[in-house]
């Protein structure tokens, strides 16, 4: 059905406002199976809204979003459809704080896909082994690590078997030493076909992972392509000095 | 616990002063101990009747919050009002309405003790709303966020991931609820509801001994209490050590 150029994410003049600021601004963006894209931008450039919008926790006013043939509507099938794909790691890693590790993986299996305890419990010590945390299963959040919270967070996505994986600004509530274990998870479920859209300020990530970068500057895309060619030659004024700015802090 | 020892150290002596009259309460006649144990009869109707009010009014008031959270300008007005016209009557009130008022607007007739329970659980429903609503509020955006992320429907949202954290913070509040309950089923003695009160007030009418006999009652109360409020912080500590 998806033959490998045709586009599982096609964002058509998307907008998006919040009162009367305009988030996004008439957003065009396709995604390919198994590509990766890496968005950065400023803050307030409306790149985590970007993400929110595909999985409908912000809803655009105007323009289409279109997820593996499912227009992105109200209509609660068409949403439960596109969640069912699209999976999302947030910033502060939202865990279930009162369910232990391995709770917080298996609620989504067990309650939405209606696999048994035991089918659920397989699944979630599957993937928290591919983050590497299996000992942590028993563990409740709070006696984690922000770095092993978030590969947690990681691996409750991956439970679902989302095809489509959303990183908002997954290293940002991290402690230094602890980025580079969250990069490295994400890094590995790049290589393995996963399709991913991440913001981030990780511009090594972005050099190494990304197929395509998307800069993004007060609600527009201002630049798109390969990041060898948008890192070494910026076409837009706006992004040489946003690399300019993040790259020699 | 040493403050009742001493309150009850206190009334001892000063029934010393020819003042008080302890024999009718005192547990070393055989008549003190009939009225006592008369007076103590009243503690199952008191805790049934406030246990049974309170179940149901948390599962009312929980039911009352929901649309008070929804987006819908309409439940959430539904809320208000309920809120706002329920907490305005006031028990006792309420309490002789649902006696003597129901039975002659609707032909139905409750038994003492559902009439009360009906009044009580009515009347708190009322603030547990409010309790709840508090509560849900107070968790974060982002909780709601990763239970859609992993498409949870509106009703495993709120069963396993709102609900679940909610109560766990309102629990002191629920506690609270409870003692407030307790005290407010001493109101059901007016349409002769056999509890705490209700036994004083018979006793005190055939003894003619009301400060002795009310000073028991008083304490009846203020142990109760505190067995309940002892209990319900042990519960609090249990619930917070399990997520530790």
């Amino acid at each position: 059905m998806n033959d490998q150029s045709a586009p599982v994410i096609t964002m058509r003049d998307v907008s998006k406002y919040f009162g009367d600021f305009q988030a996004l601004k008439s957003v065009n963006l396709d995604v390919a199976l198994g590509e990766r894209v890496v968005v950065c931008g400023p803050s307030g450039s409306g790149k985590s809204t970007l993400i929110r919008c595909i999985n409908r926790l912000e809803a655009h006013e105007s323009g289409e979003i279109v997820v593996e043939d499912t227009v992105l509507t109200d209509d609660p099938a068409s949403l439960d459809k596109i969640r069912g794909v699209v999976g999302m790691v947030f910033q502060q890693f939202n865990l279930f704080p009162h369910l232990t590790v391995l709770e917080n993986l298996t609620l989504g299996p067990k309650r939405v896909l209606g696999l048994t305890e035991a089918e659920a419990n397989a699944r979630a010590m599957k993937y928290l082994e591919r983050v590497r945390i299996p000992d942590q299963a028993e563990k409740f959040p709070r006696q984690l690590s922000g770095g092993q919270q978030q590969r947690v967070a990681i691996a409750r996505s991956l439970c679902m078997e989302s095809r489509i994986l959303l990183f908002d600004e997954p290293t940002s509530a991290l402690d230094p030493e602890m980025i580079a274990e969250v990069l490295e998870v994400m890094t590995e479920l790049a290589s393995s076909g996963m399709t991913m859209i991440v913001v981030t300020h990780e511009m090594g990530f972005a050099r190494k992972v990304a197929d395509t970068m998307v800069f993004m500057d007060k609600g527009e895309i201002v630049e798109v392509g390969p990041p060898e060619q948008v890192f070494t030659a910026p076409k837009s004024e706006r992004f040489a000095t946003f690399l300019n700015q993040i790259l020699n802090h | 616990m040493k403050f009742i020892a001493i309150l009850a150290a206190f009334m001892l002596l000063s029934g010393c002063s020819g003042n008080w009259g302890w024999y009718v309460v005192d547990p070393t006649t055989t008549k003190g101990m009939i009225n006592l144990k008369f007076m103590l009869s009243g503690m199952y109707y008191t805790i049934l009747l406030s246990v049974t009010a309170i179940s149901i009014s948390v599962v009312v008031g929980l039911l009352v919050a929901l649309p008070g959270l929804s987006q819908k300008v309409g439940w959430r007005r539904f809320n208000r009002a309920y809120v706002e016209v329920v907490r305005a009557v006031p028990v006792l009130v309420l309490i002789l309405w649902v006696y003597y008022g129901l039975p002659a607007l609707s032909g139905i007739t409750l038994s003492v003790f559902w009439a009360g329970v009906f009044a009580l659980a009515l009347s708190d429903s009322a603030f547990q709303a409010e309790i709840f609503r508090g509560g849900i509020q107070s968790i974060a955006k982002g909780q709601y966020e990763a239970a859609q992320s992993v498409s949870l429907n509106y009703r495993d949202t709120m069963r396993f991931v709102i609900l679940p954290q909610a109560i766990r913070r309102i629990l002191p509040a629920l506690g609270n609820q409870l003692v407030y309950m307790l005290k407010m089923s001493s109101l059901v003695s007016v349409i002769g509801m056999q509890e705490l009160t209700r036994k004083a007030n018979e006793l005190s009418v055939s003894e003619y001994r009301p400060l002795e006999i009310y000073t028991v009652l008083v304490l009846e109360y203020l142990v109760l209490i505190l067995v309940v409020s002892a209990f319900v912080r042990r519960l609090e500590r249990r619930m917070q050590a399990a997520e530790a």
